[in-house]
């Protein structure tokens, strides 16, 4: 019994065999984000309703909060595979931890690039100083810093762990970012998303809002497990599978 | 939500320049990231096939 189930955990864990298995499940993540996102699009331009308060505008948020979302939460992921591959040192963490880097930060520019549209007509202002505003911007320097540092270190494990050790320290910023709300008095709003409004108005901005959500975050993992491809191919160069696999796609 | 015409659709109730400039930008950048993947992964497949083709013409010379 234990054994099988070590089995199991372990089927994966090599670079040789993820490699056709994120190869095989890509699409599939990739057309689930397509669909997702035009649902959720539909939903949010055709079926939500104005908002009483802030008009038209507050349609920024189909985008602004799924990607907020997914710029803390790619970043715990991120955390969490590169803890992983620090202790149990295995390669295979560390290479999808460098994997959701960029598409981490992707995410965290987009928030704070339609945090800023969204802003300007609601506050008044693009930019503000406040704890939620600023840590999510420590969000996107953590992301940038984790992918110079491993592309400043030439030996890649050494670059795993140096990353892996800045990545952990980074995710204190995390609560700080979910909690900045509470904690300080902030211009950004707190976590109940102004859906003050009738109930039925707020049941279709929300159903919006968690099906971009779930498209992002099938996007990103669409997105990471092409990257994470690459970066085998790229650290496993040396290995017969690889010379192999190069063989066949030319 | 029946927006009547395009134009009203367009114009976002006023904020169209802030919803569009938002959606654009996304938009741009997951395309952007989307076609940086398709040519990292030529790329690399590209140079890793120099780098077996180089490997194998040293052997040889070295036998």
């Amino acid at each position: 019994m234990i054994k099988s189930n070590r089995f199991s955990w372990f089927l994966f864990s090599s670079p040789q065999s993820f490699y056709p298995l994120a190869g095989a499940l890509q699409p599939w993540f990739a057309l689930l984000a397509v669909a997702l996102c035009a649902a959720g699009l539909y939903i949010g331009f055709f079926v939500a309703p104005t908002d009483a308060q802030q008009g038209e505008s507050y349609r920024i948020i189909f985008i602004h909060v799924p990607a907020a979302w997914m710029s803390m939460f790619l970043y715990l992921v991120m955390g969490f595979w590169s803890g992983v591959g620090l202790v149990l040192n295995t390669r295979l963490s560390s290479m999808v931890a460098t994997a959701l880097a960029p598409t981490g930060a992707l995410f965290t520019f987009i928030a704070l690039w339609t945090g800023a549209l969204w802003g300007k007509p609601t506050w008044g202002t693009w930019w503000v100083w406040d704890a939620r505003l600023t840590s999510e911007l420590i969000l996107l320097f953590l992301y940038i810093g984790f992918m110079a540092l491993q592309a400043a270190i030439d030996d890649p494990r050494r670059a795993d762990k140096a990353g892996a050790v800045l990545a952990l320290v980074g995710v204190i910023n995390i609560p700080i970012i979910y909690f900045s709300v509470q904690w300080w008095s902030t211009l950004h709003q707190g976590a109940s998303v102004s859906m003050k409004s009738a109930p039925t108005m707020a049941a279709t901005m929300l159903l919006g809002m968690l099906v971009m959500a779930l498209g992002f975050w099938m996007y990103s993992i669409a997105a990471t497990l092409a990257r994470v491809r690459c970066v085998i191919l790229e650290r496993e160069r040396h290995t017969d599978w690889v010379a192999a696999e190069i063989g066949a796609q030319k | 939500m029946n927006w009547g015409s395009w134009q009203n659709f367009l114009a976002m109730g006023g904020y169209g320049l802030y919803v569009w400039g938002s959606y654009a930008v996304t938009l741009a950048v997951l395309v952007a990231e989307i076609l940086a993947l398709i040519a990292r992964r030529r790329g690399v497949i590209e140079r890793l096939a120099k780098f077996y083709a180089a490997r194998r013409r040293n052997d040889e010379t070295e036998v």
